[in-house]
């Protein structure tokens, strides 16, 4: 027979060694468990397999337009004096939806030649549009509004980045998501969900304000009364707690509009103790600017009070003993847990923008436990059953078969092994599925050379045309299929794109043992029988 | 052995029958999806939070709801499942603010856990971490040095006995005995107190996210049959592609109809399993069609009512077996592969009976109907719808 029987059957051995590698690789150790190590490392197990969280978040990119243009017009009020422009007021009409724009009021007409001369020039990323009243509004470029948000974006990946690996959790995966809607995609294996949702989406603004008032008050309406109503221009109000971070009753402080360090300052933080009350505290280092500003502050204000606000919330209220340069230490009623989380919070610095989850969902690893072992079940009796079923009505074409449909079985897991893909819980149904519809193909052949051997031809020729009928046919299905597992995987998230690739691999592995391997075995069989025996199917 | 042999099946003569009998299950579907139960669709595209606990014991659902409605959870629905599970359910309130998503979690928890002691962590829900930092935070064996990875393995161990040998919750801590010392016991219990439940899965889902996915859902179902559409047009003819399209069509209507009628959730893994049913229903309905292409241009004589009947009949055999295989392999998810795959059998169960249904009662039909139409239109015969290349190839034979 020129059909070159060993060449092939030497081929599809190969592809077998090629694939059993793909699953196991090499093993460090020979046994069941070396094998098993082996296995998940080759092929790792989906978080709902192994346990963890999965997350999605909102990146509030609007704050960080807002940002920008806030600096923008502490920026223009600047350039405005040096160059002796009066002006009325300078504020963001719009800052929920528009952030980007900014209302300057009140230009004296004679000023105006001044205005679009010295100061258009220095503000070239706006559009300024004049309005009625001697008024202008800028508005920021849309491509560079664009920028600062995406920016914003990536600047958060970064910072969650660092949070998480200060967290250790291994193997976490953060990335953009569903991109142009600003939003990131985290997965952490196996970690607590609360404390690692507390670490990721707190943005950590820290910032040391003066007070303005020694007192604490118990709500706004205390505050403005003691000021006679309105409170003084530099001061802002800010609810928190002097004990900190524990839930508490809530207290209003009437604090300096402006800052005198932020986390920007901040060099390093670590998490520490107190020698002599055993409190958890943060020890902070600043960086030398940082340092003198604060150095001459807390000279300045010996007995005063200064709060450490955290994303707009006290949490210390303390009087300064004496001056602080670059050192300093935060107790704002911490457990050893949260000590630690604020000061990697702190060492990586705040978030650009405010950040929002979307979408959570964790798994606990005793369900994940659970899943594998029912899943692998699940698989293996499919298996066996579907097995056994064409042993029975198909007899020796039934071994065919059921070898072409192990191969299968190899191939597909060998795919996710070389291409490190992750195996879901919707993946093993799709394993499962896989063996189902595989066995289509051969059911397919068979039934086919059963009928043309029923039309009177001799064995070889009805396997011969019983393959290259059912080819055409099997080339149909398995594309319109994979043609859907495509859009799956395009379409889908996580879980369901696990699916449509453990489908379309198996579909891919299908047409090569269902159709040659398969055939292979055939030819392997007529070549030993006698002319004229009966073919065994 | 064989089970069919020689079939003579009048499918076609059949065909009012089957059009009553869709009629009447995607007429019930629709009704039930307009007026009754609509579409019940699972957490991830209704926006709102799932909580999957484990207790040691039968949980009590009174008193569950008792300590729901002490946090103030009055509308948490509790469904129980096997082992001792219970699932809990909160709708994300239309008017609530969106920040409240994650809290409601962490409310169902506190709400469990309410007779917790203060100031310990619970060992049913604690993590390797978290115990390793307690065990290094108090050195009860006295280790010394390198004190991070001894108790490592003492917190693995911890963990792997409640999760892998006690099914994720611990009944208290002498249950430990087997598998770490006394010492260690006692220094976890400064630290720890021991729950009756552990969280087995949490699911929170934003308004935005519902609603990307269900849109994400419907496109990807509507893409998968175009692209099927434009295959088959490629492959055979237009006919034959919105045929099979119709009748997919026809399958997941019904699908959807029967999740509406039994009022089951639609979850995103029945998503993907309707979307398996597309393409199995698609696979019987091309194996059927490729009957007919091949049996058009070798039975030129007949009517193509007469070559569709016989081309049903010549696959029936294997759009039996192979349906019987696939119910095997799905019936064995379904026995073995536990709540979540459980999922994954209602709509390929119905898939397989209604997609290997629909390709002989409704795409088949469907071409003898159009030709039947054209020829009515045009008073005299034409030649079936048969193949291009089909057609070529005769000439070149001749020639």
């Amino acid at each position: 027979m020129q059909k070159n029987l060993l060449g092939k059957t030497a081929f599809i051995v190969a592809i077998l060694v090629i694939f059993v590698y793909g699953i196991f690789g090499i093993p460090q150790k020979w046994n069941g468990e070396g094998l098993k190590e082996a296995l998940l490392e080759r092929i790792h197990l989906g978080l709902d397999l192994k346990g963890g969280t999965h997350l999605i978040l909102q990146v509030q990119v609007n704050d960080a337009v807002n940002a920008d243009s806030d600096i923008t017009i502490e920026r223009l009020k600047e350039s405005l004096n040096k160059n002796n422009i009066a002006f009325g007021e300078i504020y963001k009409p719009d800052p929920t939806n528009h952030p980007e724009q900014i209302v300057i009021k009140g230009i004296p007409p004679a000023a105006i030649g001044d205005f679009r001369n010295k100061i258009f020039p220095i503000y070239q990323q706006y559009d300024f549009n004049s309005a009625p009243e001697n008024t202008y509004l800028l508005s920021l470029k849309p491509a560079r509004v664009d920028e600062i948000k995406h920016q914003a974006v990536t600047q958060a990946i970064e910072t969650i980045r660092q949070r998480i690996d200060a967290l250790g959790v291994a193997e976490p995966l953060i990335e953009e998501h569903a991109l142009g809607s600003y939003q990131i995609l985290i997965q952490l294996p196996g970690v607590d969900p609360d404390r690692a949702i507390g670490i990721i989406s707190s943005q950590a603004m820290l910032e040391v304000r003066g007070a303005v008032d020694q007192q604490v008050y118990n709500s706004e309406e205390q505050a403005r009364a003691a000021h006679g109503g309105v409170l003084p221009p530099n001061a802002i109000l800010v609810h928190g707690s002097s004990i900190g971070t524990r839930e508490a009753k809530d207290e209003v402080y009437v604090l300096s509009r402006s800052s005198v360090i932020t986390g920007r300052d901040i060099r390093s933080a670590d998490p520490n103790t107190r020698g002599d009350t055993g409190a958890p505290t943060v020890d902070f280092h600043l960086f030398s600017d940082g340092g003198n500003r604060f150095g001459d502050f807390t000279r300045a204000h010996v007995g005063d009070h200064m709060a450490i606000v955290l994303d707009n919330r006290v949490i210390e209220f303390a009087t300064i003993k004496s001056e602080i340069n670059d050192d300093g230490m935060i107790e704002g009623g911490f457990t050893q847990d949260s000590a630690k989380d604020l000061s990697i919070k702190l060492k990586s610095g705040a978030l650009p923008a405010g950040i929002k989850i979307l979408e959570e969902s964790s798994v606990g690893p005793s369900l994940g436990i659970d899943s594998i072992r029912q899943g692998v079940t699940a698989a293996v009796v499919g298996m066996a059953v579907v097995m056994f079923f064409m042993l029975f009505y198909y007899k020796f074409a039934g071994i065919n078969a059921d070898l072409a449909l192990i191969l299968n079985l190899v191939i597909l897991l060998g795919f996710m092994g070389f291409f490190g893909n992750t195996l879901t819980l919707p993946g093993i149904a799709g394993v499962i599925l896989t063996i189902g519809m595989g066995v289509d193909s051969n059911v397919l052949i068979f039934e086919r050379i059963r009928e043309e051997l029923r039309n009177g031809k001799t064995p070889a020729a009805a396997v011969d045309q019983g393959f290259a009928k059912a080819w055409v046919t099997i080339i149909d299905t398995h594309v319109t299929t994979i043609v859907s597992a495509f859009i799956l995987f395009l379409f889908g998230t996580g879980p369901v794109k696990g699916f449509a690739v453990t489908l379309t691999f198996g579909l891919l592995a299908n047409i090569f043992t269902a159709v040659f391997v398969s055939r292979v075995i055939f030819d392997a069989g007529l070549q030993r029988k006698q002319r004229g025996e009966a073919l065994s199917i | 052995m064989e089970f069919f042999k020689n079939t003579n099946i009048d499918f076609l003569g059949k065909k009012w029958y089957f059009l009553a009998f869709s009629l009447v299950f995607s007429v019930a579907g629709i009704l039930s999806m307009l007026f009754w139960h609509h579409i019940p669709t699972g957490v991830e595209f209704r926006s709102g939070t799932t909580v999957d606990v484990k207790f040691a014991s039968t949980p009590d659902l009174d008193a569950i709801r008792k300590a729901m409605d002490s946090v103030g959870l009055h509308n948490a629905r509790k469904q129980p499942k096997a082992n001792n599970e219970l699932l809990i359910t909160l709708d994300l309130k239309q008017n609530s603010e969106e920040t409240g998503i994650d809290q409601s979690k962490a409310l169902i928890i506190k709400a469990l856990s309410a007779n917790a002691p203060e100031g310990k962590q619970d060992l049913n829900n604690a993590t390797v971490q978290s115990i390793q930092d307690a065990l290094v935070q108090r050195d009860p064996l006295h280790v010394g040095v390198n004190v991070g990875g001894r108790y490592l393995t003492e917190a693995q161990k911890i963990i792997n006995y409640r999760d892998s040998v006690k099914g994720g919750v611990l009944g208290g801590f002498d249950e430990l005995k087997n598998v770490t010392s006394p010492e260690v016991i006692s220094a976890l219990q400064n630290n720890f107190f021991v729950s009756n439940f552990t969280v087995r899965s949490v699911q929170v889902v934003g308004p935005q996210v519902g609603a990307q996915l269900q849109k994400q859902a419907g496109l990807a179902i509507l893409y998968s049959l175009l692209g099927m559409l434009v295959y088959l047009w490629f492959r055979f003819e237009l006919i034959y592609g919105v045929a099979a399209v119709v009748a997919v069509f026809h399958d997941t209507l019904i699908t959807v109809g029967a999740f509406s009628l039994t009022n089951t959730e639609i979850s995103l893994t029945v998503i993907a399993a309707i979307l398996t049913l597309v393409g199995y229903s698609m696979n019987d309905t091309i194996v059927v069609f490729d009957r007919i292409r091949e049996n058009v241009k070798l039975l030129r004589r007949e009517s193509l009512a007469e070559i569709v009947n016989k081309s049903i009949n010549q696959t029936l055999s294997r759009t039996i077996l192979t349906s019987g295989l696939t119910f095997l392999t799905v019936l064995s998810l379904y026995l073995f592969g536990g709540e979540v795959l459980r999922g994954f059998f209602f709509a390929p169960v119905i898939g397989i009976l209604i997609g290997t249904y629909s390709s002989i009662a409704i795409a088949a039909p469907m071409l003898v109907a159009y030709q039947e139409w054209r020829m009515s239109r045009s008073g005299r015969r034409v030649a079936p719808v048969a193949i291009d290349s089909g057609r070529k190839e005769k000439v070149r034979v001749k020639a």
